[in-house]
């Protein structure tokens, strides 16, 4: 796991893309800083973070893209797959690496709350909070990232579902408010989402029957539910959306409160993703 | 050594390698032989871990390759067919990442490392990226990643292919030299690589083991037929009458060869091929006409193979 962590570390130095990944980090969140801290003499440096976030839209994407893709393509994998160590210590390994580039812009921003505590009073607990939070849902999205990448052995599409799907997220609140919350609406959202599922265990197992299985048990229970309590299936989907939201969560401890269960929400969902990466490593295996 | 028990490996409704068994011993160069799609590169990379089996086992050292897969993968290095390179690296650079991965550390890992490049005579070109290195080159720095750790097998998948005739030369010499000191399994399909290089070879087709033997061997066991060409100045009526006298002669073909000579082609299943081209000399001799020209072809390693993976013609012309 060492090996492959001070690999990663040092590929991506060699590369451009933790270089891009920290320049536009510390960018945005330096015109947020310059906003919201110089020019409009706000004291609580968790504002800018709020909006900073905006920016793990693209640079999450830009750094995580390679992480697998290009291991596939380059049939680096084969290697990998033939060395003494677990595909575990192979995700871990380069998870961690992920992680220790994402602490250097971070802890240059931690810096910014003491330097403008010179100047006026900063409530440091809420801002130190907040940088918290920030590691951790970054964190959580670098997880997201890594199990994109691989899916594919072509970084380019990493990046772009990478991308579509994080904006998607970070939109999920704002767009729930839009989705129909009646009862049929539910359920047409999730014959959607059932059919989509279907269509990725499909495309993961290569396995028919047992994507038509899942569908079929899955369309049944909603139907039956539907029938039998359609109270139930209301304002489902945009609570859906809203629980799915990684930056929602963050608003709280934008909002001064350091909030347990989002930071237990965020350790879940990079555990989950982390899971799903070695599986998808893991499945090349048998395919 | 290696220990593959009815190893079966199919794709969805293709059988890749079926019901395959084999058991390799000690120290020597062992080759594997077939056509493309043969199921050559799908055994070598479910014996060293890269992929699943469908059915069977694989023993490496004692070690399940399923069941403890690290420690039967710490005996083995594996080159695949495509060098694993990370090609921004530098080879030095690249070694270290396997010897760490490998397990080796500090002053074992400078040793280890200065040994394989040194063996693989790659230290001209250890401090420049692997980008701009050439195909052979870069199967050296294949090999030598295979090498660290000091494993006791040495898997090679096809390690000559894409490489230039000198370059190919020296790989073989250096598989050559490690089959000295590793046991070491290469596969290829082209046999006359497989003859100079290997002790023992395996000839696989259509995912089933049809051959494990010396290659003097797989020549002895031959019923495939020799050839003798000659050229005659007898007119075709009269050698015809005069090779029918002869025993062994399974079937003979004449056409007209320049300056009025005729050319006959005799195909023979006899074991004593020699005896046959003694008796048709003095045949010839005794009628007073001269033999210009006489040439044997004894059946070789080409002729079994073809021979064996010929079940499906397909497949003896995929080997092309």
């Amino acid at each position: 796991m060492i090996a492959v962590f001070k690999h990663e570390l040092r590929n991506y130095f060699h590369s451009l893309s933790a270089y891009v990944f920290g320049a536009f980090l510390l960018v945005f969140v330096g015109i947020g800083a310059m906003r919201y801290n110089i020019w409009a003499a706000v004291s609580n440096f968790e504002y800018v973070l709020s909006f900073g976030s905006l920016v793990f839209v693209v640079i999450v994407p830009v750094l995580t893209m390679r992480v697998i893709a290009e291991e596939r393509r380059q049939k680096t994998d084969q290697l990998l797959y033939s060395l003494p160590i677990t595909t575990f210590q192979v995700i871990m390994g380069k998870y961690l690496a992920l992680l220790a580039l994402y602490l250097i812009p971070l802890a240059v921003i931690s810096i910014y709350p003491l330097i403008f505590a010179h100047f006026g009073e900063v409530y440091l607990p809420t801002s130190y909070g907040s940088i918290l939070a920030f590691f951790i849902m970054g964190a959580a999205l670098i997880a997201l990232g890594m199990f994109i990448s691989s899916l594919t052995d072509n970084q380019g599409l990493a990046a772009g579902i990478g991308v579509a799907v994080i904006l998607f997220n970070y939109y999920s609140v704002s767009l729930s408010e839009y989705v129909s919350g009646s009862a049929f609406g539910s359920v047409v959202a999730l014959l959607v989402l059932i059919l989509v599922l279907g269509a990725v265990v499909r495309y993961i197992t290569r396995n028919e029957n047992l994507a038509y299985a899942i569908c079929i048990v899955l369309t049944v229970g909603v139907a039956v539910l539907f029938y039998a309590d359609s109270a139930a299936l209301e304002d489902l989907l945009p609570d859906m959306m809203r629980a799915l939201s990684l930056f929602d969560r963050f608003n709280t401890f934008v909002n001064g409160m350091f909030d347990m269960t989002a930071i237990v929400y965020y350790l879940s969902v990079i555990v989950f993703f982390l899971f799903l990466s070695v599986q998808s490593l893991e499945k090349r295996r048998y395919n | 050594m290696i220990k593959v028990e009815h190893l079966t490996k199919c794709y969805g409704d293709v059988t890749a390698v079926s019901d395959l068994s084999f058991e390799i011993g000690d120290g020597q160069v062992y080759g594997f032989l077939g056509p493309n799609g043969a199921g050559k590169s799908t055994t070598m990379n479910i014996m060293t871990g890269c992929l699943s089996a469908t059915d069977g086992r694989v023993i490496i050292d004692g070690y399940d390759i399923f069941e403890e897969p690290l420690k039967a993968k710490a005996q083995i290095g594996y080159l695949p067919e495509q060098p694993p390179l990370y090609m921004s690296e530098t080879p030095l650079e690249y070694l270290r990442f396997v010897g760490e991965a490998k397990g080796l550390r500090g002053g074992e890992l400078a040793r280890q490392i200065d040994e394989v490049v040194e063996r693989t005579k790659i230290g001209d070109v250890k401090n420049r990226c692997i980008y701009a290195l050439s195909k052979g080159y870069r199967q050296r720095v294949g090999i030598a990643q295979a090498l660290l750790g000091n494993p006791r097998v040495i898997i090679l998948d096809e390690p000559t292919v894409g490489l230039d005739p000198i370059q190919i030369i020296e790989i073989r010499e250096l598989i050559k030299q490690l089959g000295q000191t590793h046991t070491v399994i290469l596969s290829s399909h082209i046999l006359s690589e497989v003859q100079t290089m290997c002790e023992k070879i395996m000839i696989i087709a259509r995912g089933r083991l049809i051959a494990f033997d010396t290659p003097e061997n797989l020549e002895r066991q031959l019923s495939s037929p020799g050839e003798i060409s000659l050229t005659t100045e007898a007119g075709e009526e009269e050698a015809r009458e005069i090779l029918s006298g002869l025993d062994g002669i399974d079937d003979m073909s004449f056409a007209p060869a320049a300056s009025g000579l005729l050319s006959v082609k005799i195909r023979t299943g006899t074991d004593n091929i020699y005896g046959l081209s003694r008796s048709i000399f003095f045949a010839f001799a005794r009628r007073d006409r001269a033999l210009v020209e006489m040439a044997l072809k004894k059946a070789d390693l080409e002729d079994i193979f073809i021979e064996l993976t010929e079940g499906g013609a397909e497949s003896g012309e995929a080997k092309k």
